[in-house]
């Protein structure tokens, strides 16, 4: 009987950090380091840092794209730098035959989501598996990287844009205040306006997982048995995270045009889409936070390898993949969210595992059921 | 009067094995019917037809007069009909709060769907639970919990497949306790191998061999039928 009156604290809170993963409070507290980053860091920075500090804050809303739809959804999809490259490749075409940046920066968030509907329409509607979910996303991938790269002739061209080939799209003009072409961003602007909407879709998607949109999409990932069984079309709801996570990585696909001026095929590449999936499981999956930890952590640590001729950057992000997958399986953020539980256990003096074998000692269980009926009964009268 | 449940002459074939012949079922609305068959008599796949997870090879499924055997796997639950599968089927990474709202929510608004899950917890016992990842409860814990997701979700048709197996006496007595009140607001469809348990709930039962509905009668005239205690017994006609 005690056992229902007072479920084990491993049941009944699934520890400190976690639970504070969970909460509004976690999302105020990193919404509020955020905002402190966006204030702070282009008054202290350099111009040159801040540069290199825009990139990671652009490359961590294409991390937390995947994270999203493979961490919550469940679609682990191997081409999330297609829709990438065609937010940056949207945008470059577009702001180059417009002019003026408002209608290029909407249509790079537009077209991979639409690209996205009619891919995620044939995979989900075509019932295939996850397999070939990876299959189809890594071959779109190859395929746009072949296309564009195979366009530098000057007769490719969409209006008055030339397409590049493997030369690229050199001089994109970068965002300007909305019906005013003169007046464009600058580093510092550039670098406000990522943060910003680094935060603006973490904000959305917290928000989106607290309601019953969100919640059936995890549901989904969950067992889409159920999800079925309890009249939700797990399919809509798969398609919906799909075109959801094209559009974030087409938004930051556009602010990496703006970022170097330049985009060429290589970000369509294989080793552009193998370096998101390296982010997400080193920040850990199912977090928002985790593969924004894991880019920057992972873009860091690249560039200072970069800085010397010892060893092969390549080499060394080989053996940390290797590294985490084997002994950090879960990533960084929930890594110390299960080392922070685990200790606040011990200070308990309730050990976790101990607790969750007392949990299913048989004769606990009957007590459990035969409390449950006795207050049913006593509801029921 | 229009039945709830009826079909007609439904087939399934999986490869050679005829997994459903010609079944021809009715249930009247409110109605508690016991289902029973040896192993490999199409219980189960009775039960995934009803719910959507089979496309029947042949014959129609209606629901309150409507064919519902070519819908989509979700329209089933969407019409209310509702299932706790033999293995409870539930999102173990969530916690058993969310799993009951989630039931609750599709036909709820948000804060109905917050007064439902708390008050069909409470009817199962499991309110104290509410917080913990279903997939760390033990068995018999998440047989409640999955109970409490087919109530949440008020479908006026509830299956059970074996809802009392592994349980002792005592708590046999009392599920059937909880179904028979279930009854009052729900019509079901009741799977099970036990026939005291069924005794002490139906007053009909459907006898299902080799895909086939051989017999259906009052629990005592079934169990007293010489053929059914030679197939599903295992006893000899005397």
């Amino acid at each position: 009987m005690k056992v229902l009156n007072e479920p084990s604290a491993r049941l009944q809170s699934p520890g400190p950090l976690q639970r504070f993963s969970q909460s509004w409070k976690s999302a105020a507290l990193t919404l509020a380091i955020g905002l402190v980053l966006l204030f702070c860091l282009p008054r202290v920075l350099d111009d040159f840092t801040l540069v290199q500090a825009t990139i990671y804050v652009v490359m961590s809303i294409l991390a937390v794209s995947l994270g999203f739809i493979w961490g919550y959804g469940g679609i682990l999809c191997f081409g999330q730098s297609a829709f990438f490259g065609l937010g940056a490749y949207t945008y470059a075409i577009a702001v180059t035959n417009l002019g003026d940046s408002t209608v290029p920066f909407v249509l790079a968030i537009v077209v991979p989501a639409v690209f996205a509907a009619a891919l995620g329409y044939i995979i989900f509607y075509g019932r295939l598996s996850d397999v070939y979910m990876g299959v189809i996303t890594l071959t779109v991938t190859l395929i746009l990287f072949n296309l564009i790269n195979s366009t530098a002739g000057p007769e490719w061209k969409i209006g008055v844009a030339p397409l590049g080939g493997f030369n690229g799209i050199p001089n994109i003009a970068p965002l300007n205040m909305p019906g005013n072409v003169d007046d464009v961003i600058g580093p510092r602007g550039l670098f406000e306006l990522s943060l910003g909407m680094l935060l603006l879709v973490y904000l959305l998607l917290r928000a989106l997982l607290a309601v019953k949109l969100g919640r059936v999409i995890v549901a989904s990932k969950e067992n889409e048995q159920r999800v079925l069984l309890l009249g939700y079309d797990a399919r809509a709801y798969k398609l919906f995270t799909f075109v959801l996570g094209a559009a974030i990585a087409g938004l930051a696909g556009c602010l990496y045009a703006n970022w170097g001026a330049f985009t060429s095929p290589t970000i369509f590449g294989l080793a552009q889409s193998a370096q998101i999936i390296i982010w997400v499981i080193v920040g850990g999956l199912g977090t928002l936070v985790g593969p924004i930890v894991g880019c920057v952590a992972i873009q860091w640590l690249t560039s200072q390898i970069g800085t010397q001729q010892v060893i092969n950057s390549n080499l060394v992000l080989g053996a940390i993949l290797v590294i985490f997958v084997l002994l950090v399986p879960k990533g960084i953020v929930p890594g110390c969210g299960s080392v922070g539980a685990a200790m606040a256990a011990r200070m308990r003096r309730r050990p976790v595992v101990a607790d969750q074998h007392k949990l299913h000692k048989p004769s606990d269980e009957i007590e459990a059921n035969t409390l449950a009926i006795d207050s049913h009964r006593e509801t029921s009268q | 009067m229009t039945p709830l449940l009826e079909t007609r002459n439904l087939n399934v074939r999986f490869g050679g094995v005829h997994a459903t012949r010609d079944v021809n079922f009715s249930l009247a609305e409110a109605e508690l019917r016991c289902v029973i068959g040896p192993n490999g008599a199409g219980k189960s796949t009775f039960f995934k037809l009803l719910t959507g997870q089979v496309k029947p090879t042949s014959g129609h499924i209606l629901f309150r007069g409507q064919d519902i055997s070519g819908m989509r796997p979700h329209h089933p639950g969407r019409l209310g009909i509702g299932i706790k599968t033999q293995v409870p089927s539930l999102f173990n990474g969530l916690s058993v709060w969310e799993n009951v709202w989630l039931a609750a929510r599709r036909i709820n608004t948000p804060r109905q769907a917050e007064r439902v899950t708390r008050a069909t917890l409470e009817r199962v016992g499991m309110l104290a639970y509410r917080e913990a990842t279903v997939g760390l409860l033990a068995h018999g814990q998440r047989q409640w919990v999955e109970l409490a997701v087919v109530i949440a979700a008020d479908p006026p048709l509830i299956l059970l497949d074996e809802p009392a197996a592994g349980m002792s006496d005592a708590e046999v007595a009392r599920t059937a306790e909880l179904i028979r009140d279930i009854n009052r607001q729900h019509a079901l469809v009741v799977v099970e191998h036990d026939m005291s348990f069924i005794r002490m709930i139906a007053k009909k039962v459907t006898v299902l061999h080799q895909g086939a509905i051989i017999k259906e009668d009052t629990p005592d005239r079934v169990m007293s039928d010489p053929l059914i205690q030679q197939i599903y017994l295992g006893k000899k006609p005397q």
